[in-house]
């Protein structure tokens, strides 16, 4: 896949890159700050008053990493995906034009209120912490963008439907259109909270707002969130990766299957983020702890998937026995080591999240230090990781030049591998044993243990490591774009054939209606009684307040 | 073959097997511990009003009080950025009842080492029950963002022996 003859797609995908990898940059910075001052090196008094606080650069890191590097990424990469594969241009090239200009216009307005501290209350804004009006206007921009890009991806989809009749959807395509549409449904939630209560609020029209309402309508998007990011990655495991390690795909039914399980049982699952909220009955609590283990289903098929993908992709390059081939997976190109290196730490990234899925057994970890251990695992790790992989394709193949020395690009990745290791280790540490609070400026905490130090300091070394792979990430972006010389022919976007024609996939594995129509019914049984009481029994009595 | 149909190699249908028999036996076992042997996640209580709560009911008063002998409840209020009250003493295997609301914005309130852990929001009561078997000082911090001041927010439960 070239990329000749789709010009506008690759400019509004490099556009949506560029801002995603300008965000991650900016955003990363904090990080081993966060982790230095755990230890006791508070760095934040040479960022004053630019960074008025550990929490204003706690709020940059998070919405800058997991909102806006994850969302302009995945939009960029699934405008490149669905018409490289469907080998068809936009449908409405102005749509998704629209959707670009929509995004950038709300990260602009959301970035004043961020960057000026009225808008300190992290990415999860939960009120009666009250920020500026801007910063609810800007996100929701940020997030109706994403869905007329979406948009744009349906009518594509649409049109080459009807321009091929009969034939199976190409598996990237699928995946990556699948996910919007997950994500499309995902957000009505935090829509309807910012939309229904939080915007009215801000503007004094509304004189309370109800904190439980408001935090279900949250968690309505905010675990599906993590899904919106993990499944491009996932695409990339299983439309991209077995190509680039010289197998096939294994299976495109079942790839298929857990795709449609994801967008099913990835949604209803939100009330596992509030195990200890004392609004929300215990039977709805608990309907959401076995679907949100049933949507781990769909993660270990994709397991066993993948790993068979580059298993037969190993043996076909020389690999022998039962552990032997995995020496023979290419592990000196960057975009596949990044990635591989990324589903490791993902796997463990998962396990952990059984537990925390797990009803009783979260309150020993509930918002504790355990959780973003667990995330860095998960989305800063599997996603992340992931992505900066299928960058070391896609930057080469948007700019037409090289990439700027693999070997630091091979470097990167393995830094972040055991960056991301030494961090989430202690971590998690602190979280189960000493039930260490998450999003705490720990080193200013009068409670500061001696015992949890040796973790603080083990957390801060990989905080460190993972300063120098940002360090070598921007040598190796800045490189490519802006040092390296043109490539000899055009570099491919990577795209797996199926070890079995996928026109042998069941119709029904490409049918929208009644996966759509099955969402409904789960969403329904799954939030409806339930916030029909939150709602008729509201009271809308928490005014705002700015504690920062 | 050559027409449609479901396809699934033998090794991948027995890991897909046993996957729902592991995920399946861990939601019997959460179930059972939490609603046969009582190893409850917060349940809901009351609803007050934050404006209100300073000045009526239980929480005008914060504080422990007495039920029976080795009966204890605690009603805990939670304000930026401290817990009234931020120390209370039970003597070994009291079973204390904490009630904990907040009168501002969103804390959390986690007792370290137990399954005390409840989400304090302005509007609700959380209520959860713990019997502290050891004697010790058992820390609770605000587990939730609450504003510069959050890291300083912490109070202790002390257990006599």
């Amino acid at each position: 896949m070239t990329g000749e003859g789709f010009a506008h797609e690759r400019k509004l995908a490099a556009w949506n890159i560029g801002i995603a990898i300008v965000a991650l940059i900016i955003g990363s910075w904090f990080g081993p700050l966060q982790l230095f001052e755990h230890a006791g090196l508070d760095l934040y008094k040479y960022l004053a008053p630019g960074i008025a606080s550990y929490y204003q650069g706690l709020t940059l890191h998070a919405v800058l990493n997991a909102l806006i590097w994850t969302t302009f990424f995945i939009v960029g990469f699934t405008t490149l995906a669905v018409t490289y594969t469907l080998k068809r241009p936009l449908r409405y090239p102005w749509v998704n034009t629209l959707a670009l200009i929509l995004m950038v216009v709300g990260l602009l307005l959301a970035a004043v209120p961020l960057l000026l501290n009225m808008a300190t209350v992290l990415y999860t804004f939960y009120p009666p912490m009250k920020a500026d009006p801007l910063f609810y206007i800007g996100l929701t921009l940020v997030v109706v963008g994403s869905w007329v890009a979406g948009y744009g991806f349906y009518f594509t989809l649409h049109a080459w439907r009807k321009e091929n009749p009969g034939v199976r959807t190409p598996f990237l395509a699928f995946a990556t259109i699948l996910n919007m549409v997950m994500w499309q449904i995902a957000t009505l939630g935090v829509a309807a909270e910012i939309l229904g209560l939080l915007l009215p609020w801000s503007f004094g029209l509304l004189k309370g707002v109800d904190t439980e309402l408001a935090r279900t309508l949250f968690w309505w998007t905010g675990h599906p969130l993590v899904y919106f990011w993990l499944l491009p990655a996932y695409a990339s495991w299983y439309g991209m990766l077995p190509k680039q390690a010289g197998g096939k795909l294994f299976s495109d039914t079942l790839a298929r299957l857990a795709f449609w399980l994801f967008l099913l049982f990835s949604l209803p699952v939100g009330l596992h983020h509030q195990y200890v909220d004392p609004g929300v009955p215990p039977g709805w609590k608990y309907l959401h702890a076995v679907l949100t283990l049933t949507v781990a289903l769909p993660s270990l098929m994709t397991a066993f998937t993948v790993v068979a993908s580059l298993e037969m992709g190993a043996r076909a390059r020389g690999g022998k026995g039962l552990f032997g081939w995995i020496l023979k997976l290419p592990w000196k190109d960057p975009s596949y080591a990044a990635q591989n290196l990324a589903m490791i730490l993902f796997a463990f990234g998962g396990i952990g999240g059984i537990t925390n899925a797990s009803y009783n057994v979260n309150l020993v970890i509930h918002n504790t230090i355990w959780v973003p251990g667990h995330l860095h695992l998960t989305v800063a790790s599997g996603v992340t990781l992931t992505f900066i992989g299928i960058l070391w394709w896609l930057l080469p193949h948007l700019t037409g030049k090289k990439l700027f020395s693999p070997k630091l690009a091979l470097a990167q990745a393995w830094t972040w591998f055991f960056g991301m290791i030494l961090m989430s280790n202690s971590l998690h540490l602190l979280g189960l044993h000493f039930g260490v609070p998450r999003r705490t400026a720990l080193g200013a905490a009068p409670y500061n243990m001696p015992e949890w130090r040796p973790f603080q300091i083990e957390a801060a070394i990989g905080g460190a490591i993972l300063f120098v792979s940002l360090i070598l990430f921007i040598i190796v972006v800045v490189g490519t774009v802006f040092a390296s010389k043109p490539v000899e022919k055009p570099v491919e976007m990577p795209v797996a054939e199926a070890l079995e024609d996928p026109q042998l996939t069941p119709a029904w594995l490409d049918r929208w209606r009644p996966w759509l129509a099955f969402v409904a019914i789960l969403m329904i049984i799954a939030y409806g009684p339930l916030l029909y009481q939150l709602i008729s029994a509201g009271q809308f009595v928490s005014p705002g307040f700015k504690v920062w | 073959m050559t027409t449609e149909h479901l396809h699934i190699d033998p090794a991948e249908k027995r890991w897909i097997q046993v996957s729902i028999l592991v995920l399946v036996i861990f939601a019997v076992a959460v179930g059972l511990t939490g609603f046969v042997m009582g190893f409850q996640v917060p349940l809901p209580e009351q609803r007050v009003d934050p404006a209100l709560i300073t000045q009526e009911g239980p929480f005008a008063e914060p504080g422990l009080r007495e039920l029976a002998p080795g009966k204890y409840e605690a009603y805990i209020l939670s304000q930026i950025w401290s817990f009234v009250p931020n120390e209370i003493r039970v003597p070994q295997g009291a079973t204390v009842t904490f009630y904990v609301t907040s009168k501002d914005v969103q804390h959390g309130f986690h007792i370290q080492g137990t399954n005390v852990n409840v989400q304090v929001l302005p509007g609700y009561v959380g209520k959860m029950t713990y019997r502290f078997d050891k004697p010790g000082t058992y820390y609770f911090f605000c587990t939730e963002y609450c504003g510069l001041g959050h890291q300083a927010m912490y109070g202790r439960v002390i257990v006599e022996p």
